[in-house]
């Protein structure tokens, strides 16, 4: 679920409806009722209330519940709009031609696009981008951390009461080789303020026996990574601890649920290292139920092309995301050549 | 920050993980689609069925290919073209590693995934590592390891599809509704 920098970096950008870039961004001051900014990218419209996001578009609206809306949201914007489509809901969300992104209301849903009623808006993925992270800055709240479990953060609801910035502006932890090899991104310690997560007071903290000979100290090298994922501050947000050249583990720790319905572009690996994910599989275009996938330690398995996926976990568990992260899959993609099943037998 | 944890105050959590004597897989609840699309195993039951250092693929995504191993007794030294990773999922796994004198000889720079060496690497010794779960260790590019383990344990190595690379989905993936 972490993007390599390189696979934002596509030489050509898919376009497959023909839609022109729409531009003209604008901010709106704060109401005098609630006190939060609104928001507009093209025709979308964007306000919140004490409960709920509203989202307008020319002859269309809809309203989430505005934790749900945030925990997506700030998925969206940390996760650079991410692989394929990010559904905040069955309605609205955003997909990701990598440079440009489409915006949508009930193009993934099948009741909207058999009525026609569907709409959708081209942006370039930088203007968005900037509409949607002064929109997460805005409307967080002081006691509120979109990217928390929602038993370990404060409420969102209510009128403007300050903001969260170091929280959801944190950065992904991106490791160019290995966690923790010199220079490269360090382990999480109490030190450096990563405490051990509530749900992972049982996990073992030892770090492996490293015995290098004299020389040979930067490259014969282990850590902990189950103790380094144990010390996660955030949930559903994978960092990439390992890197073969296109190949990303993305380790992250999962509770409660995925805030947004991921439809991938391209085939996607889990492999659960503790406890237990269930995922509801929808297909992709359609949003109708395809398969219910329950995941436990050990368990690995391959989120085809074509569907949406949502998780959802009791306890804190320990997940393994597995993305190829090529620049060419988008052409691939674009080409119809992107396999759909990651292996047939 | 005013949290919601009150409730939670005598809770005791176990973190679940699986090992060679104990798993539980889930699986694959079909509504419209076939499960082989899903390609669903579990790296304990590969490794319960696998011969000692049989690198058995669990996830492919193209080129790229995560084995499941079983690690018992002394393996072969191998060596590949690019870095791998080896992350200990049950056990404890001892890794040696060498530094190859000539690493375009042992291995072709170009090919991909593990190569399995016919002897006894010629270099100098970079040192040992020992894994135990949740331990994850670089096994860098230019070096030859080989992997020791007193009892059968699990690892999972991240790496590309190569010539010791096993692929034999039928026999280890979900395959009925």
């Amino acid at each position: 679920m972490a993007m390599s920098e390189s696979a934002a970096t596509a030489d050509a950008i898919d376009n497959p409806r023909g839609l022109p870039i729409t531009t003209g961004t604008e901010v709106f001051p704060p109401d005098n009722v609630e006190g939060y900014k609104a928001f507009k990218a093209g025709d979308f419209s964007f306000r919140r209330d004490a409960y709920f996001a509203h989202i307008t578009w020319p002859g269309g609206r809809h309203e989430m519940p505005i934790d749900v809306f945030l925990r997506a949201l700030m998925r969206d914007v940390a996760w650079g709009f991410f692989y394929g489509t990010v559904n905040f809901d069955h309605i609205f969300g955003t997909t990701n031609y990598y440079g440009e992104v489409e915006m949508f209301a009930g193009a993934c849903n099948h009741a909207y696009t058999k009525a026609g009623r569907d709409f959708i808006q081209r942006f370039k993925s930088d203007e968005l981008m900037d509409v949607f992270s002064q929109m997460v800055s805005d409307w967080t709240n002081a006691d509120y951390d979109p990217f928390a479990a929602p038993m370990e953060t404060g409420t969102p609801w209510g009128s403007k009461n300050g903001d969260n910035d170091a929280a959801v502006t944190r950065q992904r932890v991106t490791a160019k080789r290995m966690i923790g090899l010199p220079g490269d991104t360090p382990v999480r310690t109490d030190e450096s303020g990563f405490t051990v997560n509530r749900h992972f007071t049982d996990v073992d903290q030892s770090q492996p026996d490293v015995y290098p000979e004299p020389g040979f100290e930067h490259e014969v090298s282990a850590y902990n990574l189950f103790g380094y994922l144990s010390r996660s501050d955030v949930t559903w947000n994978p960092s990439v601890c390992s890197v073969i050249k296109d190949s990303l583990f993305c380790p992250t720790t999962e509770e409660f649920t995925l805030p947004v319905e991921h439809g991938n572009d391209r085939c996607e690996w889990f492999i659960q290292l503790s406890d237990e994910i269930i995922w509801d599989v929808k297909d992709g275009k359609s949003g109708d139920p395809r398969a219910t996938v329950t995941m436990r330690a050990g368990d690995v398995s391959c989120m085809p092309a074509d569907i949406r996926h949502q998780g959802f976990s009791n306890k804190r568990s320990m997940l393994l995301v597995w993305e190829n992260g090529s620049p060419k899959i988008p052409e691939m993609v674009r080409n119809g050549t992107a396999p759909v099943v990651a292996v047939e037998f | 920050m005013a949290l919601n944890l009150e409730e939670e105050a005598v809770s005791q959590y176990t973190t679940v993980f699986g090992s060679l004597n104990d798993y539980t897989p889930g699986g694959v609840m079909v509504i419209d689609d076939d499960p082989k699309n899903y390609v669903f195993s579990n790296v304990f039951a590969v490794a319960d069925k696998s011969a000692p250092y049989e690198r058995v693929a669990v996830a492919k995504n193209m080129e790229y290919i995560i084995e499941a191993v079983r690690t018992e007794g002394v393996s072969d030294w191998y060596a590949t073209a690019h870095d791998e990773f080896a992350l200990c999922m049950d056990g404890e796994v001892e890794i040696e590693l060498v530094k190859l004198a000539d690493p375009d000889s042992a291995v072709d720079p170009d090919s991909e995934g593990a190569h399995k060496l016919s002897g006894d690497p010629d270099g100098q010794k970079m040192g040992r590592i020992v894994i135990r779960r949740g331990h994850q260790a670089l096994l860098p590019v230019g070096a030859a390891y080989r992997f020791k383990a007193e009892k059968a344990s699990v690892m999972m190595i991240q790496t590309v599809l190569g010539p010791e690379t096993v692929e034999k989905w039928a026999e280890i993936c979900q395959t009925a509704a």
